[in-house]
C-alpha cells in the first residue's frame, strides 16, 4: 500500500527555486532515504511532506487514512534546546500532544506510550535528568522517543546523525533498522549516503541536475549511485 | 515592618498600585518563561517604548490613555512577531527601529502640545500614582486570562516553546499560539509600563525567568518559581520603594538583580556539591 506519494513537487523561496520536479511514492513499511550535498533540498522536501511550507506546484499525497498528527518528526536541533529547561518525560510526552485533540491533556495511555517509547530507546534512567545536561547521542534519542509518540504511521527523520560520534550515530541507525523491521515507515534525510545505501529500501537522489528515485540496489548500479558511492562518499561527507 | 506595611495600605493609590502590580508581575514572569527561552527578550523593551509613544499621543490630543496604547501595542507585538519570521530584517534589529521610533513620536507629540512635563518623566521611570481603577480591571482580565491560558493550554505551551517545527509537523496551530502570547505580552506591558516605566518595564518579563532557570532544569519548575521571584520581588520591591523614597521600577529591578544574584551563586555552588 502507497502510504505518500509526491508529484511533481516544487518549491520556491522568494523565487528562487529549492526543489524542483520531484516525485516519488513509499509504501508502507519502507524505508526511505533522500539523500544529496548542502543545499540541495533535501530539508525543504522534509518541510514540504509535513506541510511545513508551501508547494509551488505539485503535489504530496497522504493515502490510506493516514493524518497528520500520525508522523513522527525529527527535526534538525535548534538553537533554542541547547540551554532549555525541560526535563526527559517532559519532552518525551510533548510527542503525544498532537493525538490529544482539543483538550490538551496527556490520558494514561499517552504517558504510558512515552514510557515505552523511553524504554525502547533505553533512555527511561535518564527521564528525570534535564534535556540540556545530555549528551548529543542522548538528546537525539530522548528527540527520537517524542517522535516515536506521535509516529503511529510514519517517521520522518532529518539528519539524525548530524553531530554524533561514528559510534553513537551506528548505533542510532540500528535503531532506526530495528523500527522499520518492526513495520514502521521510514523517511530519512542524510547527507551520509553510506549509511544510507546500508540502511535503507530505496533512495531518493537530490541535486542540481542529478535526480536519482530506486531501490538501495539500483542506486548502487546507476552512475548516480557509483559517482556518490565508494572513495568519493568519503570526502563529500 | 508591620507599622510600615499598615501605613502602606492605608492609601488607596498604594493599594491599587500593589494589586495592579502584582498581577502584573506574576503575568510578566509567566508569559517571560516562554519569551526569553524562544529568544524574544527584548520584545518587552520594544513594546515598552511603543506603549510610551502611544501614552503620549494620547495624552497631547486628551484621549485615554488605555483605549490609545492598548490597540497600537497590540499591533506592534504583532508585526514583530511576523517579522521575525521574515528574514529579510533581523527580529533584534526590527525592535531597535520601532523602539527609538515610537519613542521619538512620542517625544515630539509631546513637546508640541504639553511640553515636556512630569507625565513624561513618569511614563519613563515609572510611578506607583498612576493606577486608576481602569488599571485595576485591565489588570484583573489580563491575569484571568494569562492564568487561563497557563491552566489549559500548558502542554501546547510547553510543546510550542520547545520546538516549532516539531509543534507545527504535528498539526498545532503554532501561529495561533505565538500570536495570543504576543498580545497578552503586549496587555501587561501597556498596564506595567506605568508603573515600571518604559526604561525598565521589560525587566519584569526577562528577569524571573532568568533567576528560575539558574535551579530550575524542568519547565514545569522554572514557570512555578518565576512566578513566585516575581511576586515577591515585587512587593518587597514597593515596600522599600516607600520605606526609602526611591522610584519604585528602579527598587523592583535592583530587587530582581538580588534574586537572579543569589540564584545564580545558589546554582554555581550545587555543580560542586
Amino acid at each position: 500500500m502507497t502510504v505518500l506519494e509526491a508529484e511533481n513537487v516544487s518549491v520556491e523561496y522568494d523565487g528562487v527555486p529549492a526543489l524542483k520536479n520531484v516525485s516519488f511514492r513509499i509504501e508502507k513499511g519502507e524505508y526511505l532515504a533522500v539523500v544529496g550535498e548542502n543545499g540541495s533540498g533535501k530539508s525543504t522536501l522534509i518541510k514540504a511532506i509535513l506541510g511545513l511550507t508551501e508547494l509551488s506546484s505539485g503535489m504530496i499525497r497522504l493515502n490510506g487514512g493516514i493524518k497528520k498528527s500520525e508522523i513522527g518528526y525529527l527535526p534538525q536541533q535548534t538553537e533554542v534546546q541547547k540551554d532549555f529547561p525541560a526535563r526527559v518525560d517532559e519532552v518525551v510526552l510533548s510527542g503525544c500532544l498532537a493525538s490529544s485533540g482539543i483538550f490538551p491533556f496527556y490520558a494514561s495511555k499517552d504517558k504510558k506510550l512515552a514510557v515505552n517509547s523511553m524504554e525502547l530507546l533505553e533512555i527511561a534512567s535518564i527521564r528525570k535528568r534535564s534535556f540540556r545536561e545530555l549528551s548529543g547521542g542522548q538528546q537525539q534519542r530522548v528527540l527520537l522517543a517524542r517522535a516515536l509518540c506521535s509516529a503511529k504511521a510514519m517517521l520522518v527523520l532529518d539528519e539524525p546523525a548530524a553531530g554524533l560520534d561514528p559510534l553513537i550515530s551506528s548505533e542510532f541507525y540500528f535503531l532506526l533498522r530495528k523500527l522499520n523491521e518492526e513495520g514502521l515507515t521510514i523517511i530519512m534525510v542524510s547527507h551520509d549516503i553510506e549509511a544510507a545505501k546500508e540502511n535503507a529500501d530505496k533512495i531518493l537522489h537530490l541535486g542540481t541536475n542529478i535526480f536519482f528515485f530506486g531501490s538501495a540496489d539500483e542506486y548502487l548500479r546507476s552512475e548516480t549511485g557509483k559517482r556518490f558511492s565508494g572513495e568519493n562518499a568519503k570526502y563529500s561527507k | 515592618m508591620l507599622n510600615i506595611l499598615s501605613e502602606l495600605l492605608a492609601y488607596d493609590f498604594i493599594v491599587r498600585a500593589v494589586a495592579v502590580g502584582l498581577m502584573v508581575s506574576l503575568c510578566a514572569s509567566l508569559l517571560g518563561v516562554s519569551l526569553v527561552l524562544k529568544r524574544y527578550s527584548m520584545i518587552g523593551d520594544g513594546l515598552g517604548h511603543v506603549a510610551f509613544g502611544a501614552l503620549c499621543i494620547a495624552v497631547a490630543f486628551n484621549m485615554a490613555p488605555l483605549l490609545v496604547s492598548v490597540p497600537v501595542v497590540i499591533t506592534a507585538a504583532i508585526l514583530l512577531l511576523k517579522m521575525r519570521d521574515n528574514l529579510r530584517i533581523k527580529g533584534d534589529a526590527a525592535i531597535a527601529v520601532i523602539s527609538s521610533s515610537a519613542l521619538a513620536i512620542g517625544i515630539i507629540a509631546t513637546s508640541l502640545t504639553k511640553g515636556m512635563n512630569i507625565d513624561i518623566y513618569n511614563y519613563m521611570f515609572g510611578s506607583i500614582l498612576a493606577m486608576d481603577d481602569q488599571d485595576v480591571y485591565l489588570g484583573m482580565g489580563l491575569s484571568v486570562a494569562v492564568l487561563l491560558l497557563f491552566a489549559v493550554l500548558y502542554n501546547v505551551i510547553f510543546t510550542v516553546t520547545f520546538d516549532e517545527d516539531f509543534a507545527r509537523a504535528t498539526g498545532l496551530n503554532v501561529g495561533f499560539y505565538n500570536t495570543l502570547i504576543a498580545v497578552l505580552t503586549a496587555v501587561t506591558i501597556v498596564v506595567g509600563m506605568r508603573i515600571m516605566g518604559t526604561l525598565l518595564i521589560s525587566s519584569l518579563i526577562v528577569f524571573p525567568s532568568l533567576t528560575a532557570m539558574r535551579l530550575y532544569s524542568s519547565f514545569k519548575g522554572v514557570v512555578i518559581c518565576s512566578g513566585i521571584v516575581s511576586t515577591i520581588c515585587f512587593f518587597i520591591g514597593i515596600v522599600i520603594s516607600y520605606s526609602f523614597d526611591i522610584p519604585v521600577g528602579a527598587s523592583i529591578v535592583v530587587l530582581n538583580l538580588a534574586a537572579f544574584t543569589i540564584f545564580f551563586a545558589a546554582g554555581s555552588l550545587r555543580k560542586y556539591f
